[in-house]
């Protein structure tokens, strides 16, 4: 489903060159749940921005499903997102002045769904995440683990084929935090690919599969049923 | 249904975030409030200007004798200038000349107009039949003075309405008789005149009969006379022209400017229009000044809005917007502020303008102050566009936000 083949990413820093990401190859199957673990600087956040089709990289390919990610337009790169990629955010990133319902609609508006349909799928998802009660709730009037349930709903809404979570447990206590990690986990059950960026071993434990980053390069990748 | 849609979202936005639509909203309500205010007091004081003029024809030129300022042949200075009959006919012949006539004044209290039992004071003038277009005066009943009554000094009177009014009621005055000094007049006509009620207290005589009843000998206190069609240049050398045979007729120097006065109407309305062809450019300068202020603060305020909802921005180009509905999104925001707004100033400056009319509507200053509706609209037109194409600069701003550098920006 994910096929990352020798990805190469650098910036330009002052007048040299960082290299970020060294011929990351990466395959991750239609169902899986796996983490991606490293420490701040190991280039965890890059390559999820080049999962999420949110930055692009220099060399080598990014196959998501059938299609090659390269060189996309701004435009297409939306869309791609849009149709493919549902996203949870370490800090929510809800908007504050819609409320939770309005906020699980969102992404369907940039598929220019109606509104009653937008509604309709919101209130499905927030039903699905535990939340059927908290609809007309502004994201200031939830919890923590409310706020990324509610993350969760607007990333599951468009039905996308995978869900990509950065730091999703960063902003929450641990019992929060296990309680979002048996909600992700309940999805990948339902069959959706879930890739969670981490850096709390104990949150990467909690996934089928961890993948660590060292320096741009990937270190190792296990998997706990072979293990 | 889903363009709607796309103006719900806008809605929803706005409302949310009231402080901001309100503030921009104000910027630009205020300068159209400012540009309506400017451009109606503008067309205010032409409107009492341009009143000024309707009294009396603005093709007329005006003279009055005076004293000789200079010597002339032997004759001594500050010798008096009088105008007679004679004169008017000399003049009536020079070309170009049109409508003529001579106006003699009767003042003084010995001038009572009487009927029956009811007498007043009025202002006289003995006048010529050119006379009715030289001061626009308006017959609602009866004639104006004509030939026959020069010729024949006949004793007839053309009186204003007021004065109709108040020696006869609502009933007709024609054929009646009024006394002005044991002599009696027979009323042939009333009128009207657009130049105030000051114009309608008065009555008009033949000037021949007036002259020989009072003994003035063919004396003329004013001599006025219209030019047609004439051009500007055109009248002023008429002008020069009735000015020269009137020196050589009264034996005054032609250089000498004190011993008649002369006022050339169309020399002073011209006058009057360049000034205000001048004050109306300088009003849309100060106006596009106003709205160009508008802008720049809609284009500011929006710059600090796109920097605030960077995080904004960046969650919703994440969930699947592209950089066109980003741009879209801030010009619409744009476009429904200014126009509200723009609305509501141009309404408000309406009703300020309406408001005046109702409570100053007699004043000496500025009469009937009004903006041409078409001008308003094109001018809210021209702000919501240029708010747009200011908010333009904003709007791509946004739609370069990058989420990645959103979303870490925490």
């Amino acid at each position: 489903m994910i096929r990352l083949e020798n990805i190469n990413k650098s910036y330009q820093v002052g007048g040299g060159a960082l290299h970020v990401l060294r011929d990351v190859a990466l395959h991750v199957k239609e169902g899986e749940f796996v983490s991606i673990m490293g420490s701040s600087g190991s280039g965890k956040s890059t390559l999820l921005n080049v999962l999420g089709i949110l930055d692009d990289y220099d060399s080598g390919e990014y196959w998501l499903g059938d299609t090659l990610i390269q060189n996309l337009s701004q435009r297409k790169a939306a869309q791609y997102r849009s149709e493919h990629i549902g996203f949870v955010f370490q800090s929510f990133n809800l908007l504050p002045f819609k409320t939770a319902l309005e906020n699980v609609a969102l992404p369907l508006y940039y598929q220019k769904q109606s509104r009653k349909k937008r509604l309709e799928a919101a209130a499905d998802q927030l039903e699905r995440v535990g939340l059927g009660n908290w609809k007309d709730h502004r994201p200031s009037e939830l919890s923590g683990g409310q706020k990324q349930r509610v993350a969760v709903a607007r990333a599951l809404v468009t039905k996308p084929r995978l869900i990509l979570a950065d730091e999703p447990t960063g902003a929450l206590d641990s019992k929060t935090s296990y309680m979002l990690m048996d909600l992700l986990k309940e999805v990948n059950d339902q069959g959706m690919t879930v890739v969670v960026v981490t850096h709390e071993p104990d949150i990467a434990e909690r996934t089928k599969r961890v993948i660590r980053l060292r320096d741009g390069a990937i270190e190792e990748s296990h998997s706990k049923e072979e293990s | 249904m889903l363009f709607l849609d796309r103006w719900i979202e806008i809605f929803e936005t706005l409302r949310r975030n009231k402080l901001r639509t309100a503030l921009t909203g104000l910027s630009v309500g205020w300068g159209i409030l400012m540009l309506i205010i400017l451009l109606g007091a503008g067309q205010g004081l032409q409107n009492q200007a341009e009143a000024n003029f309707k009294d009396d024809a603005v093709n007329s030129i005006w003279i009055r004798p005076e004293r000789a300022a200079l010597p002339f042949e032997g004759l001594r200075p500050g010798r008096k200038i009088l105008f007679t009959n004679a004169d008017i006919e000399a003049v009536r012949r020079v070309p170009g000349v049109e409508h003529i006539t001579g106006r003699f004044n009767l003042r003084g209290e010995e001038y009572t107009v009487n009927y029956g039992a009811k007498n007043a004071s009025f202002g006289i003038r003995a006048v010529n039949p050119g006379h009715q277009f030289i001061e626009k005066t308006i017959i609602t009943s009866g004639r104006y003075i004509n030939d026959t009554d020069i010729d024949e000094h006949r004793k007839v009177a053309v009186i204003g309405k007021p004065i109709s009014e108040f020696f006869f009621g609502k009933a007709s005055p024609i054929g009646e008789y009024l006394t002005i000094r044991g002599i009696q007049y027979k009323i042939v006509g009333t009128f009207t005149d657009e130049g105030g009620e000051g114009e309608l207290q008065k009555i008009f005589l033949p000037i021949t009969t007036t002259q020989r009843a009072y003994n003035a000998h063919g004396d003329v206190h004013h001599l006025m006379f219209s030019v047609g069609n004439a051009s500007l240049e055109r009248s002023e050398a008429i002008e020069k022209q009735v000015v020269a045979l009137l020196a050589e007729r009264l034996n005054f120097s032609p250089e000498d400017t004190r011993a008649i006065r002369v006022r050339n109407n169309l020399k002073e309305y011209s006058k009057i229009a360049r000034i205000f062809s001048l004050i109306r450019a300088f009003l849309w300068i100060v106006g596009i000044g106003t709205i160009t202020a508008s802008v720049i603060g809609v284009s500011n305020i929006l710059l600090i809005s796109v920097a605030e909802r960077t995080v904004e921005i960046g969650v919703r180009k994440a969930l699947g917007a592209n950089p066109f509905s980003i741009v879209a999104m801030v010009l619409k925001e744009a476009f429904v502020v200014t126009g509200l707004a723009g609305y509501l100033g141009l309404f408000a400056g309406v009703g300020l303008l309406e408001l005046f009319n109702r409570f100053l509507p007699n004043n000496e200053y500025i009469v009937n102050p009004e903006v041409d509706l078409s001008v308003a609209l094109i001018a809210l037109g021209m702000l919501v566009v240029s708010a747009m194409l200011a908010g333009l600069i904003p709007a791509s701003r946004a739609a370069r936000v990058s989420p990645i550098v959103a979303l870490r920006n925490e």
